[in-house]
């Protein structure tokens, strides 16, 4: 008899954990032995502090095969019933070609991109995002479009403080007017971004609103969320006249047919581009966009793709004006803001190059006739639809029988609509619409099936906007939206696209504080599940079973991964974390009557993310020392603690240390924090560290954040998606974040306000961690994070000899990473930390982190996935590097020109009719053996980045494609 | 060698008489330690400035520093030819690359500042 199945000899013999390991058993007593190691466990004992350590293994399910989590998620998505929503609210259902699907959102060469930080080989995606931002500008009207934001909620709200900083220097008002017809959702997330930065919402009717000197800026929606749509102008007239900034939240796809905000006046424009061909995701992932003029375009939030020209002169892109960020301006940015949402926007763009403007102007000219088909024959069976102009959306005044009898006879069809609180019924019509389905909503107002044939009524309506509201200006006219309309033809410039850039499907991404490890098809393929991606984020609770049964485990077992008493799924990112994780701090303080208490302690080492979310959540950031080591400066600490005593409200700390090592004194700085009343806020970047081996919970921290685009496998996306839940202990649970449309029973009491469009962030996307943590198991997790810590010191300890690893713990071991100190090479060979970076891209790698935490290092991150042959091909390609530097040193190789100031060589300069450089072609371009069986061709050499940041171009211009010719 | 016709702080910005104005800028030392200028954003016309304010920032691609004023006063005239074409700045940060002009300024705050000796001092003591 066997107890448990899994010790059958009948159990599958495919362990997922050994595929999600690099290194074999065997490999890693290798690894091992040549640290001196008898044990991963001797090493784990030498590295984490015993303080810390976990006495137990993690309280989870036992592993599951890869076919074994598949059909479970699969059983969730099954109890998702999927009704056809007609809810809209921002989220449309769209038919997204199967070409994309497969080829972009399905295609581990796009989605296990990392952000484009390293330009020359990110040019497919970057110049996908420039198109992005150039029909973003087209249809809104504006100059100049970030490469998009996280919802557009958070769009919203960033909009409102864009507004604010525009009157830097100058008097401006405290109070920002948003209209009481924008998506509810986006009112809630702008009230609770508004709330610590002292900046009062008024919400109401904006055309009665009496601006004055206190009102800096106002938001409108255009069309409504009702869906009237009115000419804006006057509004726009009179809150310019008053001094104050217009934001207008608006539908790429109604903009095809009606005049753009840009025309009537907007400063800022901001949407969600979802109905682009991104599937619903049950609230995300999605690109939501923001455009404004160029006036403000260093007010922007969020990345920037420009152009510029490589060495050679070519033209190249690269991220713009990235001073506007968090990583450089730190609590003075524009936002915290670090994540985009890449991969939807690359899919919105592919969708619109698909069909091109005139494409998108037939689809949206269905969607409005369905629209005003259905609103003819509803006012014939008496039901009232109050806007006269509307686009997809009516809001309907039902006749006899009321709401509750549209709506119970719309769940017996398998349909959802809008509820208004006044009894209004909402239906918003979208590309998907055909005839049988408006005579099914047709029915659920009352009307008999024969009495509407939508063919006929559609020939009798006027679709024509009034002239001010047509559109008039053309839109997406560059070549690109009208060369690739066959399938063969996107297809094959996807591909183009995708060589250009190097992903985890080319070689290892070794990237310090990214954790670019693998992303595993059977996490990846429920995503695509139609019980999944096809749920409207506010379809009714019941209709989302599976969805609450997979949110409720996941969040149980991030609490117990991070030793924590709960979860909130809702931050989808990072830096939202951050910023939803100091609120409840805040809220706690407040609640317990220490609502003075707005100091934040933060060290000088931490990520740049840290400083502006404490600034966004109304703090004062107050910066603590570090040692030589990088470790908190305890004395520092403990003064800074003490001199701001009663204002002490947090600390925001990282561990392991954003220098890769885990501090022996966290424990005492958590408790000399709490001593003085403040909450200890810890940054979960380097999570990866610690699964299984210590929890956050039982080092002193109160709440955490988890990015689980990097330890829980949600794959970087070229620089976007990501998911960014927090963890708190008990006595900060009840603040966790509300959310207007949370699952009834699931708002936390005393919640704070919501931080994303959604109840559950990207709900989309969380069958991913589902996945890895169903796969690894408790005994899997642990020993992930385990091997992440041997293939560090693995590292460290091969390079050590050529780089000086600097930052150890007290036995002289890393944690997940490893920084390598290049600065000495500077004054000896003249060669950066830069050239080494660009240098690694002719060898065929992706450079690691460059120049964080410190200036002139290179911090690598090689995580568990990597098989010890491609750690040792990384190894062999930096001190093959090393050699060339050794070269430069000793007077062989120029110092200026050499293979590493000249990289990377493009297959452009190499196979040039002149080669004027002293070192030959063979080493420019195949200087490793693994080169000449593949090689990697970065697509442009060194860009220029200032010749970009002084001329700014972030929209498609000939200029760009015609040295392509 | 720095020139001896103004006074200094510390963050390397300078402040010289100008008739009945003092003209403040930047020093060669901290305009080779930005390098690649891209941006200079600078105050309005009117705004009156306390020692030690802030009056604008300058970009460079990978930093952005904050500009002090060394003394108080109000600012009369901004270099506008300068801040449409920063990359100048590198060519003569002593006389065209003028930032703001202050009137109103107090002549105890002017002698209080470093002088050209104690600045460069200041800068060995940083290379």
């Amino acid at each position: 008899m066997h107890s448990d199945p899994r010790s059958s000899p009948f159990a599958t013999s495919d362990r997922f954990a050994d595929r999600h390991l690099g290194p074999s058993a065997a490999e890693r007593e290798r690894m091992l032995a040549l640290l001196g190691m008898k044990s991963l466990e001797e090493l784990i004992a030498a590295t984490v502090p015993a303080a810390i350590r976990f006495g137990r293994a993690l309280e989870l399910p036992p592993a599951l095969s890869e076919r074994e989590a598949i059909e479970e998620l699969g059983a969730f998505a099954a109890e998702n019933r999927r009704f056809r929503s007609w809810i809209g609210l921002g989220y449309h259902d769209t038919v997204t070609p199967p070409v994309v699907q497969r080829n972009i959102l399905e295609n581990p060469g796009w989605y296990t991109q990392y952000t484009p930080y390293q330009a020359e080989i990110s040019q497919g995606r970057l110049e996908a995002l420039l198109h992005f931002q150039t029909l973003v500008c087209d249809l809104t009207g504006m100059e100049i479009a970030n490469s998009s934001l996280l919802d557009e909620g958070t769009a919203a709200a960033e909009a409102m403080t864009l507004c604010k900083r525009s009157f830097e220097g100058q008097a401006s008002g405290a109070t920002f007017l948003v209209s009481d017809r924008c998506h509810p959702q986006t009112i809630e997330v702008v009230k609770t971004r508004a709330l610590p930065l002292g900046i009062e919402v008024v919400v109401g009717d904006a055309a009665a609103f009496q601006f004055g000197p206190e009102t800096f800026g106002a938001l409108i929606q255009y069309p409504a969320t009702d869906g009237a749509v009115e000419d804006p102008t006057a509004l726009i007239e009179r809150a310019h006249a008053a001094g104050a900034r217009v934001v207008v939240a608006s539908d790429l796809l109604a903009l095809t047919l009606l005049e753009s905000p840009g025309k009537f006046g907007a400063d800022v424009v901001v949407g969600n581009s979802q109905r682009f061909g991104v599937p619903l995701f049950g609230g995300g992932p999605h690109a939501a966009f923001m455009a404004t003029r160029n006036a403000f375009a260093r007010k922007l939030p969020g990345r920037l793709v420009g152009m510029s020209k490589d060495a050679a002169g070519a033209p190249a892109l690269r991220l713009a004006l990235q001073t506007r960020e968090q990583h450089i301006r730190r609590d003075r940015a524009t936002s915290n803001i670090c994540t985009a949402q890449v991969l939807l926007s690359v899919t919105a763009a592919m969708y619109a190059i698909y069909h091109g403007p005139e494409g998108l102007t037939k689809i949206a000219r269905r969607v409005h006739l369905a629209a005003v088909t259905l609103a003819k024959a509803l006012e014939g069976i008496g039901c009232r639809c109050a806007a006269p102009v509307v686009f997809d959306t009516l809001r309907v005044t039902p006749g006899r029988g009321g709401a509750d009898a549209v709506h119970a006879l719309a769940l017996e069809r398998r349909l959802n609509l809008r509820r208004y609180a006044n009894g209004d019924v909402g239906v918003a019509l979208d590309e998907t619409a055909g005839a049988a389905d408006l005579v099914a909503i047709f029915e659920c107002f009352g009307g008999k099936a024969a009495g509407f044939d939508p063919d006929a009524v559609a020939r009798t309506v006027d679709a024509a906007f009034p002239a001010a509201l047509a559109r008039t200006t053309p839109f997406m006219t560059s070549p690109v939206f009208a060369r690739h309309r066959t399938e063969h033809e996107l297809l094959r410039f996807m591909k183009r696209l995708e060589t250009k850039d190097l992903s985890l499907t080319t070689s290892m991404i070794p990237l310090g504080s990214c954790t670019m490890k693998l992303n595993a098809t059977a996490e990846m393929a429920p995503i695509s599940l139609p019980g999944f991606a096809g749920i409207h984020p506010f379809a009714p609770a019941d209709q989302q079973a599976g969805y609450a049964k997979l949110f409720a485990r996941l969040e149980k077992w991030l609490a117990e991964i991070t030793g924590f008493a709960a979860t909130s799924l809702q931050p989808n990112a990072g830096s939202q974390g951050e910023y939803a994780g100091l609120l409840v701090i805040r809220e706690y303080q407040a609640r317990r009557g220490q609502g003075h208490r707005n100091v934040c302690l933060i060290p000088v080492s931490a990520h740049g993310t840290n400083p502006a979310s404490a600034v966004m959540a109304g703090f004062e950031v107050v910066a603590v020392a570090c040692d030589d080591d990088g470790n908190i400066d305890l004395g520092d600490l403990k003064a800074k603690a003490q001199e701001h005593g009663e204002r002490l409200g947090a600390l925001m700390v990282t561990y392991p240390s954003t220098h890769g090592v885990f501090e022996e004194g966290i424990k005492e700085v958590c408790a000399t924090v709490h001593r003085h009343g403040g909450q200890v806020y810890l940054d979960g970047a380097n999570m990866n560290a610690m699964v299984g081996l210590c929890r956050p919970g039982d080092i002193g921290a109160d709440v955490c954040h988890l990015n689980l685009h990097k330890t829980f496998c949600i794959p970087h996306g070229g620089g976007g998606p990501g998911m960014g839940p927090i963890c708190v202990a008990a006595h900060l649970a009840p603040f966790l974040p509300g959310h207007p449309f949370a699952f009834p029973g699931t708002a936390p009491k005393q919640g704070v306000g919501a931080v994303s469009a959604a109840a559950y962030g990207s709900a989309g996307i969380l069958p991913i961690p589902y996945a890895y943590i169903a796969m690894m198991g408790p005994d899997g997790l642990a020993l992930a994070t385990q091997v992440a810590i041997l293939a560090a010191n693995y590292v460290a300890h091969r390079l050590d000899p050529h780089y000086p690893v600097l930052f150890r713990g007290k036995n002289g071991r890393v944690a997940h990473e490893c920084i390598v100190d290049l600065r000495p090479l500077s004054k000896s060979s003249g060669v950066e930390a830069e050239d080494v970076a660009k240098r690694l891209m002719d060898y065929g790698f992706h450079a690691p982190t460059l120049s964080f935490p410190v200036a002139g290092t290179l911090m690598i991150e090689p995580t568990e996935s990597e098989s010890l042959a491609e750690l040792d091909r990384l190894c062999d390609a930096l001190i093959a590097i090393r050699e060339e530097i050794r070269a430069i040193e000793s007077g062989k190789l120029d110092r200026k020109d050499n293979p590493l100031k000249n990289a990377p060589h493009t297959a452009a300069t190499v196979t040039a009719k002149e080669w004027t450089h002293p070192y030959s072609r063979e080493q420019a371009a195949f200087p490793a053996p693994w080169t000449r069986e593949h090689k990697y061709w970065p697509p442009v050499s060194r860009i220029d980045s200032v010749y970009g940041d002084r001329h700014l171009v972030c929209c498609w211009i000939p200029e760009f494609s015609q040295a392509a010719r | 060698m720095v020139p001896r016709d103004r006074r200094y702080l510390a963050s390397h910005e300078w402040a010289k008489k100008d008739g009945a104005f003092v003209l403040v800028g930047i020093t060669a030392f901290a305009v080779e330690h930005l390098s690649d200028l891209t941006f200079l954003s600078l105050p309005a016309v009117g705004a009156k400035l306390k020692k030690g304010d802030r009056f604008g920032e300058i970009e460079s691609v990978k930093a952005v520093s904050e500009l002090f004023t060394p003394v108080g006063g109000e600012v009369a005239a901004v270099n506008t030819a300068l801040a449409e074409k920063v990359e100048s700045l590198s060519a003569d940060p002593w006389n065209a690359g003028w930032m703001i002009k202050l009137k109103n300024v107090a002549d105890a705050e002017l002698g209080a500042l470093l002088d050209a000796d104690a600045y460069e001092k200041k800068c060995e003591s940083e290379s």
